[in-house]
């Protein structure tokens, strides 16, 4: 049972990563307009202002 | 090109790209400094975000403009030298419909603030979960011993903040709830977090064989996800359908000695003079001083046929001003016009409706006591079983706490509607109110109002064939030079048929009768039937007059909504009951009916006769869906089971109904008395699911049997069901 000693810490340090990947993705308004983005990909447009 | 388009270029490192860039740098250094927000209720896909964009930004001083596709509306920076007018007009040569919005009520970013505190709070229980539930799996598969209490002191230190951060809107709510003395939703889920997370800190301490860790923070993330959802329907269909800019203006022009200045109607007192303009809106109930003019009256009454005013004739509040200037002596302002005195109407109307309670209100009132009757009944029984063992009872009324906790009561209405309202969204119809679709659902009569609401309230010609080229191209002439709403649609209609306009000289707008000019010597008039010297018909029309010769007659009609003809059609269908109320003349109004196959029509019918009209209906036991736009509508509106008007209606209607139209074509709203009775249909199956889960899952936890892994699967269980339930609502393209 030693290897949990080096798994729960990889295992929370993925946690976190995730979250803190998460709030970043907030902080930078990426859930404002969902819809828009899924569908500015078809654009062959270049948008080169993502920010709203 | 900027310099940032360069280097995101060398980024991107696409020539292609490079070659094509959007034309967004120019007059960027003009731009930031002011911004518009339009509503765009026709946008639907990646082409018209790059036609909407590329159009804006092509015009000089556009700085920036940016579609949102979630909440149909566009941002456009600008350097200032744009008003919303030129903006709308620009979008609309694109092809699509736009609405001003209000900045002032956009700019107060507190829903948005709440939303996306929620959306923190969301995403950190999810992680949260899902490592406990890592954790768990290995204590379910067997984990004794110290691995297994090592598992749970990690949980716990896993879900114990996080409870605390994300249960707070939970707690908050709850005690509120206390505070004001009833149990909601919200204190049976708070009592469940709070006691499974404190049980299982005991345990977990005595070395006991099960925490509930992974069910505290399950019921959390679930629970929120429920709220978020209805956060988010709400706020987005709250904001745009309140911030649609007001259509009219709280100023007014005041004579003071002589001298016009601009005040705000609030300033206005009973014999204060005011100037109305022609095209503008009359702010104040008065008597006309001086001038003539022609009123619109549709908003106010529903009539069509403009009405002539002159010295000495009484004005309302609300009613546009056509031709000419007026000057008009105060006799009511503010509060005791006729509009204001409308919205006391609207008040004790609204009243009644608010006592509406929804489908997941009445759950919640069967649901709070039940529960909390089992859990301290299973207590008790328990203890008296064990004989005095606290923890053990402790623990089974935790468990039954736990499990029937309202994951899936509190998903199952929030699921529904966002799946209900998105769908709505996407036909163009706005749900302001939490329970319209619920009551939209139990419909059997629809109301509609004539004018701006089955018709767009804007005249068309009739019968242009019958008239000779040369009548035409002088009514063409003549036409041109004026607003008037009729004149307007004269001329638009004559040169859409190629016509080019005589040479008439010496054009002069009489106002309140109409245009006078000559040609080649002789007198020619448009205008007013008594002026050209014809009788008047009943029917909106105006006469041109040529000295020597009869005066000719140009009818006209009002323009069907589209889409006016298949919602009537579709309601029949569903065999509804409709209805035709409006304050217009008999003959336009039975003209219409008959055109779109309404039976039974009302005409010149008085706003508290609109809204009796619905009254009376309700008290038979009709639910009524009223539909309609105008002032005269308010009442009705709001005293009807539940109410829709087009976005073009007056700012009294809008707040007055429930969902807001934001296209032109009226059809959809057959769709969404559908879609709501389908929706109404899974939060009662949704309502069953739920159920189902806890008949099968209580009798467990009351015996003691219940297990974590028990608690978890039931939970997730019956969410994912509950939910795929719901989203079967919103598939399907139309």
């Amino acid at each position: 049972m030693n290897i949990l000693v080096i798994l729960i810490p990889i295992s929370l340090f993925l946690g976190i990563f995730g979250l803190g990947f998460f709030v970043w993705t907030m902080r930078t308004r990426q859930y404002d307009d969902p819809k828009g983005d899924a569908e500015r990909i078809l654009s062959d447009r270049w948008d080169d202002h993502p920010a709203p | 090109m900027s310099a940032t388009d360069f280097e995101s270029g060398g980024a991107v490192a696409c020539p292609a790209c490079i070659a094509t860039p959007a034309a967004r740098g120019k007059g960027q250094a003009g731009a930031g400094g002011e911004e518009t927000i339009l509503a765009l209720p026709g946008v639907h896909c990646a082409a018209c975000i790059t036609t909407v964009e590329s159009a804006l930004t092509a015009i000089p001083g556009i700085g920036d403009a940016r579609v949102n596709l979630t909440l149909r509306r566009v941002r456009i920076r600008h350097d200032g030298s744009h008003s919303p007018e030129d903006l709308i007009a620009a979008v609309k040569a694109t092809g699509y419909e736009a609405l001003p919005l209000d900045m002032v009520a956009l700019s107060s970013t507190e829903t948005e603030r709440q939303s996306r505190d929620l959306l923190m709070r969301l995403g950190v229980a999810f992680f949260a979960m899902m490592n406990i539930m890592l954790l768990s799996v290995a204590v379910w598969s067997g984990a004794t011993g110290a691995t297994r209490d090592l598992f749970h002191m990690i949980s716990g230190a896993i879900a114990l903040p996080t409870v605390l951060f994300c249960g707070q809107p939970f707690f908050r709510s709850a005690l509120a709830g206390l505070r004001a003395g009833r149990l909601g939703m919200d204190f049976p889920i708070s009592l469940a977090i709070v006691l499974a997370s404190s049980i299982s800190v005991y345990e977990t301490f005595h070395s006991g064989h099960h925490a509930y860790f992974d069910a505290a923070v399950m019921l959390t993330f679930f629970l929120l996800g429920g709220r978020y959802l209805d956060h988010r329907t709400r706020a987005a269909a709250r904001s745009a359908a309140q911030e649609l800019a007001a259509l009219e203006v709280p100023r007014a022009i005041r004579l003071t000695e002589g001298a016009e200045e601009t005040v705000a109607v609030s300033d206005l007192r009973a014999g204060d003079l005011v100037v109305i303009r022609a095209g503008a809106r009359v702010p104040v109930d008065g008597v006309v001083t001086a001038g003539e003019s022609e009123l619109d009256q549709s908003l106010l009454t529903g009539e069509t046929l403009p009405v002539a005013v002159g010295p000495d004739s009484v004005v309302n509040a609300g009613v546009v001003n056509l031709t000419g200037g007026l000057t008009v002596r105060v006799t009511a302002a503010g509060r005791d016009t006729s509009l204001a005195r409308m919205a006391d109407l609207v008040a004790v109307a609204e009243e009644a409706r608010n006592r509406y309670t929804s489908l997941a209100d009445r759950a919640a009132r069967l649901y709070s006591p039940l529960v909390h009757l089992m859990s301290f009944s299973a207590f008790g029984v328990w203890m008296w079983i064990t004989g005095g063992d606290v923890r053990f009872a402790i623990n089974i009324s935790a468990a039954v706490l736990i499990i029937t906790c309202p994951c899936a009561l509190g998903l199952a209405v929030p699921a529904v509607v966002t799946a209900a309202s998105g769908r709505l969204f996407r036909l163009g119809l706005l749900v302001k109110s939490g329970t319209a679709l619920e009551r939209l659902a139990e419909v059997d009569t629809v109301v509609f109002d004539k004018t701006g609401t089955l018709t767009l309230g804007t005249p068309q010609p009739l019968d242009l064939d019958r008239h000779g080229a040369d009548d035409l191209s002088v009514a063409l002439a003549l036409a041109s030079v004026s607003s008037h709403p009729l004149a307007q649609a004269l001329a638009g209609a004559a040169r859409a048929r190629g016509i080019t306009a005589a040479a008439v000289t010496d054009l002069r707008e009489v106002p309140g009768h109409g245009i006078e000019g000559r040609l080649s010597g002789a007198r020619v008039r448009l205008g007013r039937a008594e002026w050209v010297g014809a009788v008047p018909g009943d029917i909106t029309s105006t006469w041109l007059g040529v000295t020597g010769r009869p005066p000719v007659e140009f009818a006209f009609a009002d323009s069907l909504r589209p889409g006016a003809e298949a919602l009537v059609a579709g309601l029949k269908a569903q065999g509804m009951a409709v209805h035709l109320v409006s304050g217009d003349v008999p003959a336009a109004v039975a003209d219409l009916a008959a055109r779109i196959g309404i039976a039974d029509w009302h005409a010149q019918i008085l706003p508290e006769g609109k809204s009796a009209f619905v009254a009376d209906l309700s008290a038979r036991g009709a639910r009524v869906l009223m539909v309609g736009d105008g002032l005269n509508d308010t009442a009705a509106l709001a005293a009807a089971h539940v109410s829709i008007s087009p976005a073009t209606a007056l700012d009294a209607a809008r707040v007055a109904s429930d969902i807001v139209l934001m296209g032109q074509d009226i059809a959809p709203v057959a769709e969404a008395l559908r879609v709501s009775r389908k929706a109404v249909r899974r939060i009662r199956e949704n309502f069953g699911i739920s159920f189902g889960y806890n008949v099968i899952a209580v009798p467990v936890a009351l015996i003691g049997l219940a297990t974590p892994l028990l608690a978890a699967l039931a939970m997730s269980l019956s969410s994912i069901t509950v939910t795929l339930n719901a989203m079967r609502l919103g598939g399907g393209r139309e």
